[in-house]
């Protein structure tokens, strides 16, 4: 499957602000995707509440998966936002 | 936790939740159907909060309405339904529960916003319940409101204007209604445990400075507090003399501004004038930056608000810590260190050129004091280029802010071709206690009564008066009012703080005397602790006590 990784460049981590945003752009699109921090478990990533769970600080890894028309296009935007500072 | 002194009558947030009963289903897909139902009402109910507020209250209730609908609460929902049977209302609870649980294990920031998922799983099962949302009491005259903790939907509908103080029984220093309090200077406590057992007929006296809550105090209990009236101080507008000592020394109260709302807010509050004035605003969410035309009317709006005042412009700051599109540029590993404020000069040397271009033609154009000032300033050669190109620009008056440790230990060398110097005391205390004003754990460093941020604000005090540099203060400190009289006695002539700190403010100034100020400042810089500074400065600063400040 598909995927890719990146470091978190949000200053406040994937919540608040970043997670919200991030959230409303995997859920905004068709294809089902999945992130994980560093080992761990994926959960989807059109969940907030998933997201938050994961705790994601600034400089964490994290992989995103997703399959589908189009996967490899979409997880390279949604890396390139997470790599940004989203607040 | 905000301060200022209160009592009143106790009125608690209502809310009509109870935890479901555990039962079981009865019918599994109506069940469903039903919660869909709920969640969705709740989620757009939710949404149009959001949509009437503003800033971090509209962050929060954006992110609840994308809760209350989230897809994997829904997945979870219909499993606990379907494979345990919970009736719908019980596995809403359930499934929300599981998922506040996995925030405040992981602790800190993440911990608090718990309670914002807890205001979600409460208002899906009310609105299950045929109940309608929670909402604020509503009372006629002034009270204390407490509550578990307050949700930013929870007071989107509470009147203000009757709110005397909030005690929460939960709730940290980051929590929403702290937030709330203190941008409202509401006085709050939080983290009050047993004040949800207090009788319904109860007085309530805080102390938001202290931390003190006392439930039926006595008379003698309430020197020094207030019980009618706006506890939220009343904004009057500052009249000619504000600013002025018991003994006539003068210092400007100015205010800091990010837009043109914010300068009619400031003129209508009697500001003297415009301390910093930030222009990031020019530049969020441009794909290309702004052109000179386009910046030149922006500044022309709000100078006119200031004619024959001073406004203080502050260029660009924005970098790594501050994306903006247009700038490109790599995540840097420790942003607050990088590429920010005047450094983007050598990378992008065309903006402050056009930046700069446009203020010039503003103060043209209108008769405002302009004061332009770049920021982030460390070595004498940027101070040195700023100010020549400002000058070449025809800007009269031109200054830097004070950040960097770096500038106030050149100050000898980087002063003197300054019309004034303006002191941020938030990133000065960071850059000299090198502490992350971002990491909560670090607060104790990010203290600007730490005595060595004090003595640096001496440093460059002393150098500014051995030549003809004007020294204000724009931070969040100058709006402590103890730290303002620090400030004042430190030789500081001008402070700069949010519209509504300014009347507070005021009033101490109006109290003391140029000399108490200088009390204040010395025993200040001969303490060994932020804590130890303070409590020297307000023991010679009787005024504050009887202030209630």
């Amino acid at each position: 499957m598909p995927e890719v990784q990146v470091t978190v460049g949000s200053r406040v981590g994937l919540h608040a602000r970043p997670a919200a945003l991030f959230v409303r752009a995997v859920a905004s699109q068709p294809i089902p995707v999945t992130i994980a921090k560093g080992d761990g478990k994926p959960v989807p990533a059109a969940s907030l509440l998933s997201v938050l769970g994961l705790a994601v600080l600034h400089g964490d890894a994290v992989t995103l998966q997703a399959e589908g028309e189009g996967a490899q296009e979409l997880l390279a935007e949604l890396a390139d936002m997470l790599a940004q500072e989203l607040d | 936790m905000s301060p200022g002194r209160v009592y009143g009558p106790a009125e608690r947030m209502i809310n009509t939740v109870v935890e479901p009963a555990d039962r079981p289903t009865r019918d599994p897909e109506r069940d469903i159907g039903r919660v869909h139902g709920a969640m969705q009402e709740v989620s757009s109910h939710l949404a149009s909060l959001a949509e009437q507020s503003t800033g971090v209250v509209a962050d929060v209730l954006h992110a609840q309405s994308l809760m209350a609908l989230d897809p994997q609460l829904v997945a979870n929902v219909r499993e606990l339904i379907n494979t345990e049977h919970l009736s719908g209302d019980r596995a809403v609870w359930v499934a929300l529960n599981r998922f506040r649980e996995m925030l405040v294990e992981a602790g800190g920031y993440l911990a608090e916003r718990a309670a914002d998922v807890t205001d979600v799983r409460n208002r899906i099962v009310t609105v299950m319940g045929g109940a309608q949302h929670p909402a604020p009491p509503r009372p006629d005259r002034s009270f204390v409101l407490i509550a578990d903790d307050l949700s930013p939907a929870d007071t989107a509908g509470l009147d203000l204007e009757l709110v005397l103080g909030f005690v929460t029984a939960n709730g940290g220093p980051t929590s929403h209604t702290a937030i709330l309090a203190k941008s409202l200077m509401i006085p709050a406590v939080v983290a009050c445990q047993g004040i949800l057992d207090i009788d319904e007929s109860s007085i309530v006296a805080l102390d938001g400075g202290s931390g003190g809550v006392i439930v039926d105090p006595a008379q003698s209990d309430l020197k020094n507090y207030r019980a009618t009236g706006t506890s939220r101080r009343e904004h009057k507008p500052l009249d000619n003399d504000a600013g002025t000592t018991v003994d006539g020394w003068q210092v400007q109260l100015l205010a800091n501004i990010g837009g043109l709302d914010e300068a009619k807010q400031a003129a209508a509050a009697g500001a003297q004038g415009v301390g910093l004035f930030r222009t990031e605003f020019l530049f969020l969410d441009k794909m290309e930056p702004p052109t000179v035309d386009e910046q030149l009317a922006q500044y022309r709006g709000v100078f006119e608000q200031f004619r024959g005042r001073k406004v203080t412009i502050r260029t660009l700051d924005a970098g790594a810590d501050k994306q903006l599109p247009f700038l490109g540029g790599d995540t840097e590993i420790n942003p607050a260190l990088g590429v920010r404020g005047i450094r983007l000069k050598r990378t992008h040397p065309g903006l402050l050129e056009a930046q700069l271009e446009a203020i010039s033609g503003a103060a043209r154009d209108v008769d405002a004091d302009v004061h332009v000032m770049a920021p982030m300033v460390a070595t004498v050669e940027e101070t040195n280029e700023f100010v020549d190109s400002a000058r070449a620009k025809g800007l009269a008056k031109v200054g830097v802010m004070v950040e960097v440790p770096a500038s106030v230990l050149m100050a000898d060398q980087v002063f003197p071709s300054l019309d004034f110097v303006s002191i941020g005391t938030n990133d000065l205390t960071q850059y000299t206690m090198a502490a992350d004003r971002m990491v909560g754990e670090l607060a104790r460093y990010n203290d600007y009564w730490q005595p060595a941020v004090i003595r640096l604000i001496d440093l460059a005090c002393q150098a500014a008066q051995r030549g003809e540099t004007s020294v204000s203060v724009c931070g969040e400190s100058a709006s402590d009012a103890a730290y303002a009289a620090v400030l004042i006695g430190l030789g500081v002539t001008g402070l700069s703080m949010s519209t509504s700190c300014l009347s507070l403010v005021n009033e101490l100034i109006k109290s003391v005397t140029l000399e108490q100020c200088q009390s204040a400042a010395g025993s200040a810089l001969r303490a060994k602790t932020a804590q130890e500074a303070r409590q020297r400065a307000r023991a010679l600063l009787p005024q504050l006590e009887q202030l209630g400040l």
